[in-house]
């Protein structure tokens, strides 16, 4: 990303906008720029030893007001106004509230009307805005891209490090073009085109770069399914996922509690409005992904590159040119338990996720029960329904759709990152399979020898209600009787 | 952090691509607050069965892993790099890191040395074929030699640099932080804080 006089990307003008200190010398030799960090989130599984770092150091936390700390990954999704029975994830957490209090962040706890998947959390207090750069110890940082932000995930060193200078030491990135254009059908989602994305690129496809999407399918889509999409170019490799802020943007930004007020406004947006991708910018690559021809997509493997239509069937090890790949695909239908040629509709799982930072914003509970309503749950299916906040559940609450997914057996839960790592009590038992709107479908990751596809959240509803991986439009209509409510 | 200049250990094939970090180190063991101590927790999941390579003499001595391309995609944890490090590794050989992984591996003194797949198929051979084979990383000279084969590898300057020194980063900013307090004066005041609070 050099600073072009002439046209530049949006993730260049970002970056441009940010830098404190150009790094010395040229070419290969070239040391990293210093880029200045407009907010660092915090959660409690990658900061204890980046605090104690600072502590140890003796070196003050720079900027506590473009901090903020939210409690999600450990968290329980029941009982949550009793102790946390898991004694490291309380005392991990109760780790989080002591540095909190000490070096003076803010943080939103259990209980709290603002707690929740710190992804979930940023956007929806207005605190992420076009033209940003937001970084946290969460790879899923990808997700405030959606904004026009460059965001992305960083380790506990890097955490430590932002919290000395709310700076970090970065090479720029190359940039990509991911251009989707057309009009998506129904039923096909922001979480199919990536899915497509990360399956057509791999998952080292964006090594290096950050992604713009672009073009107008994604132009249609709400700021929800922006989220979506960019949450998971992590995925695909990438550091970073963009879309550059437009009206849809400004009308999601506008009246939330941290966002520009009066004056302040009309100067952001003023601001916002030069942020897009100048007209003869040149990308390092570029993707062409074609949204009419896209269908509902899952994955069959162990990585999320391994993924196919669903309509398709559960490839074979000989489809895989290159070496590696064909014995990951050996490798993940073993771990799967999935022979080659298996129609993906007739995988029958065992439970469904409905949750995570990728889809757990009131639009995702809204597709989805939207399509369970009406419809009976195959009786042999767990469903668990998780907010991203507590915000977003209480949202969700107000409309009735607790209601919705309570009257057709789901579980409605409290806040968190939940099922989609484990690392609180839901979790898969062992051969447990699950079609999950998660973010990724690695070996183990929703609990021991659990088996997961990933989903959108329409493919998960109507998966709750065949009890084979389906899409809505493999559904018959629901009883007439609930489809006035 | 340790400087490092030349390391030599023995090699261990972990024949396989996309080894992300839920594999590196599962979850259930990033609860710890401690900065050490993850040994256990390395590859977790796969120790669990006796055939895993570093169940195997004279491999659970290694201290260089020659992995399949991809490796450390997913998850930002830390804690891969410390398990690795905890558990006696010093390098990764891997034709391809995921850019995350890469970075904390700088941050932590682990060398992420980026070599051709061609060349990890023949240190893999060498590695499987004469178990207990050497393997030396070389940042001085960015080679590779396992036996007879002698591989370049590729490691951004900056990183190599700073793993030579043994620099600590934030003690290097820290030494800009007049450059860092001028940016801050001229940012624009529409641009949002944290504090005070604001509530919907």
């Amino acid at each position: 990303m050099a600073a072009h006089q002439a046209a530049q990307t949006l993730a260049e003008k970002v970056w441009n906008a940010h830098v404190v200190r150009k790094g010395d010398g040229a070419g290969a030799a070239r040391q990293p720029d210093l880029i200045y960090i407009d907010l660092h989130l915090v959660h409690e599984v990658t900061s204890p030893q980046a605090f104690e770092g600072l502590r140890l150091a003796g070196r003050p936390l720079r900027r506590p007001d473009l901090t903020i700390a939210t409690e999600d990954h450990n968290t329980p999704t029941l009982d949550i106004d009793k102790p946390i029975a898991d004694l490291t994830s309380r005392t991990q957490i109760e780790t989080l509230r002591k540095n909190c209090a000490e070096f003076g962040v803010r943080l939103h706890s259990l209980g709290d009307k603002e707690q929740g998947i710190v992804h979930v959390v940023g956007p929806q207090l207005g605190l992420t805005q076009p033209g940003m750069t937001v970084v946290c110890g969460d790879s899923h940082t990808s997700t405030h891209g959606a904004f026009g932000a460059l965001a992305f995930g960083i380790g506990t060193s890097e955490v430590e490090h932002v919290m000395a200078t709310q700076s970090l030491s970065l090479k720029p990135f190359k940039t990509m073009s991911i251009n989707v254009e057309g009009t998506l059908k129904p039923g096909v989602t922001a979480k199919d085109i990536i899915l497509a994305v990360i399956a057509k690129i791999g998952t080292g496809g964006g090594q290096g770069y950050v992604l713009e999407y672009r073009g107008s399918a994604i132009r249609a889509l709400s700021m929800d399914a922006r989220m979506t999409i960019c949450n998971m170019s992590i995925e695909a490799g990438a550091r970073a996922g963009m879309i550059a802020p437009d009206a849809t943007t400004y009308e999601y930004l506008k009246g939330r509690p941290h966002a520009p007020q009066g004056a302040d406004w009309d100067s952001a947006v003023a601001e916002w409005d030069t942020l897009a991708t100048d007209e003869g910018a040149s990308f390092d690559a570029e993707v062409f992904l074609d949204a009419d021809t896209l269908e509902p997509f899952v994955t069959w493997g162990t990585n999320p590159g391994q993924g196919v239509s669903l309509s398709e069937t559960v490839p074979a090890p000989e489809d895989f040119e290159d070496e590696n790949a064909r014995a990951a695909c050996e490798r993940a239908l073993e771990y799967m338990d999935l022979k080659a040629g298996t129609p993906m509709k007739e995988i029958r799982v065992d439970t469904v996720f409905l949750g995570s930072c990728t889809n757990s914003r009131m639009e995702d509970l809204r597709a989805a029960a939207a399509i369970i309503q009406g419809r009976e749950k195959d009786p042999e299916i767990r469903m668990i329904v998780v907010p991203g906040s507590a915000r977003v559940r209480l949202e969700a609450e107000a409309e009735g759709l607790d209601k919705i997914f309570k009257d057709f057996g789901a579980e409605w839960r409290f806040a968190g990152c939940s099922m989609c790592l484990g690392m609180n009590p839901d979790q898969l038992a062992e051969g447990e399979r699950c079609a999950s709107t998660s973010n990724r479908n690695f070996e183990g990751r929703q609990g021991k020898g659990g088996r997961t596809h990933l989903v959108s959240p329409l493919v998960a509803a109507a998966t709750a209600i065949r009890g084979t991986l389906s899409s809505p439009s493999d559904l018959d209509a629901p009883a007439a009787s609930a489809k006035a409510a | 952090m340790e400087k490092i200049t030349t390391h030599t250990g023995i090699g261990v094939p972990l024949r396989q691509s996309n080894v992300d970090t839920d594999q590196i180190i599962p979850a259930v063991y990033l609860k710890r607050i401690t900065r050490t101590g993850f040994e256990d927790a390395l590859f977790a999941g796969w120790r669990k069965d006796s055939a895993f390579i570093l169940n195997q003499e004279p491999f659970s001595k290694g201290s260089v892993l020659v992995a399949g391309p991809d490796f450390g995609t997913g998850s930002s944890r830390e804690h891969a790099v410390w398990a690795l490090k905890d558990y006696g590794f010093k390098a990764v050989l891997s034709s391809r890191f995921a850019d995350i992984f890469r970075g904390n591996s700088g941050k932590q003194g682990l060398v992420a040395a980026e070599v051709a797949q061609s060349d990890i198929e023949l240190i893999w051979k060498e590695i499987e074929n004469h178990p207990g084979t050497e393997v030396t990383v070389d940042l001085e000279a960015r080679t590779v030699t396992c036996g007879s084969i002698i591989a370049p590898f590729a490691i951004d300057d900056y990183t190599r640099w700073r793993l030579m020194e043994g620099l600590d980063d934030i003690g290097l900013t820290l030494q800009h932080e007049e450059e860092v307090t001028a940016f801050e004066a001229q940012r624009p005041a529409f641009k949002p804080t944290t504090l005070p609070a604001r509530y919907s």
